[in-house]
């Protein structure tokens, strides 16, 4: 699925790293690979990333191996291939997205968080929560810091905040040191995958506590 | 332009040498010479043409030569990873079952074999050590063109091989971060900690590894 705009901010070194590496946390994956599914120049650098993984493979000094292993391989060969789960097919979102949510836009389940903003977490590991966010044209995310890594993907609309301009496929990558209030920009509304591995950190009391109740 | 690829297998105490493209008779001559410059052969042991034979004729010898080279090396990267022996044995022989079900889908204009397994173990590992899901990008739809272009495919092998050679050239150092953050299962944030280096210079040092990798392939 490609966006029509051309998309102007991309995924980290790091993140893709560790997205090949297989390090980063579940909900940092599925951020990364939604935009992986809507930018071509990520993708590429991703199997960049994926190759120096091969190189390392072909480069291991190696660890011996029981001595039946391979006829145990057959063996599990022969009992024939693990049946995937059928795509999520002809979805408005990109697949890995489709296959959380359970479908497209419309199945998504919001809950509203003040303000007219509405999230919807999805199901990941604990390390990291990923969750989906409609935040109205002209409506703001509440003031928040960040304790770790704060990734926002647009998937529809656009938003501002203190440092630049977010359209659909951009990903806003926010380290410690970012404070900040995205604003949806007037005309649409904006949808958001968002991932944190740590709780954000609000500046004004009232969304602390929402945040308590909400999982924010 | 559409090409033929027939691999052509040469005995060989050292492995498998020459192979090229055998071009359909309705191609041009000039296609055909832009394609002889770009391509010459693919590299020695790619292991290309036994993962063909796995994929055509099912072939077992194959497989086997495959997983006496690979499966060594898989364990070894799981049990870096923080498998322990028993676990890494057992996903070493998943992984290379995984291998031979999904022959069909290998692209050699797409990765290397050794890239290829190098994701699969990747993704048993995130499977059966970290218990997550492992999200993928969505397939991008290649149009009508099923078959990929023998000059693709001999360009990313050669790639390939020049990125194994570029990365065994690089300062001690330098790789060491590369396999730190590739099979040490380590954040970013924990690799300055160990090393005592802060964040920026990890970061540096890995674009300036990197880039380094870049330059040698060029």
């Amino acid at each position: 699925m490609n966006t029509m705009n051309k998309i102007t901010h991309h995924l980290s070194d790091q993140l893709l790293i560790g997205y090949s590496a297989g390090t980063l946390p579940e909900a940092f994956n599925l951020v990364v690979a939604t935009h992986l599914s809507m930018c071509d120049e990520c993708r590429a650098a991703a199997q960049s990333y994926d190759s120096v993984g091969g190189a390392l493979l072909h480069a291991q000094p190696t660890e011996d191996l029981d001595a039946a292993a391979l006829a145990k391989t057959m063996a599990l060969i022969a009992k024939g291939p693990k049946v995937a789960p059928p795509a999520t097919a002809g979805s408005d979102l990109p697949d890995p997205l489709s296959a959380y949510i359970g479908g497209g836009l419309s199945d998504i389940k919001w809950r509203p968080i003040g303000l007219g903003v509405r999230q919807s977490v999805l199901r990941t590991s604990h390390a990291a929560t990923a969750r989906l966010l409609y935040i109205p044209a002209g409506a703001a995310v509440p003031d928040h810091g960040h304790r770790g890594t704060e990734l926002t993907l647009v998937l529809k609309g656009a938003f501002s905040d203190e440092t630049a301009r977010f359209a659909a496929g951009d990903v806003e990558v926010a380290g410690e040191d970012l404070h900040h209030k995205p604003v949806a920009e007037i005309g649409h509304d904006c949808i958001c995958l968002a991932a944190t591995d740590a709780p954000l950190r609000f500046s004004a009391w009232v969304p602390r506590v929402a945040q308590s109740i909400l999982r924010l | 332009m559409r090409v033929n690829l027939d691999i052509v297998q040469e005995a060989g105490a050292s492995g498998y040498q020459v192979a090229y493209a055998v071009l359909n008779s309705n191609v041009f001559d000039d296609q055909k010479a832009s394609i002889r410059a770009v391509t010459k052969t693919i590299p020695k042991n790619t292991w290309v043409d036994h993962l063909k034979r796995i994929q055509t004729d099912r072939d077992q010898q194959a497989f086997a030569e495959l997983f006496g080279y690979f499966a060594p090396r898989v364990k070894a990267f799981l049990m870096k990873s923080g498998a322990a022996p028993g676990l890494a044995e057992d996903c070493t022989q998943e992984v290379m079952a995984t291998l031979w079900h999904k022959a069909h889908l290998f692209d050699p204009s797409r990765a290397s074999v050794s890239t290829w397994i190098f994701t699969i173990a990747r993704n048993k590992n995130i499977d059966a050590l970290r218990k997550q899901r492992r999200p993928e990008p969505e397939e991008l739809t290649w149009g009508p063109e099923a078959e990929p272009e023998a000059s693709d495919i001999l360009v990313m092998q050669q790639e390939s091989q020049q990125l194994s050679q570029a990365m065994k050239a690089l300062p001690c150092q330098q790789r060491e971060l590369i396999e730190k953050a590739y099979f040490g299962d380590l954040s970013h944030g924990q690799i300055a900690a160990e090393t005592g280096l802060p964040l920026g210079t990890i970061k540096s040092r890995l674009r300036l590894a990197l880039s380094k990798l870049r330059q040698t392939m060029k």
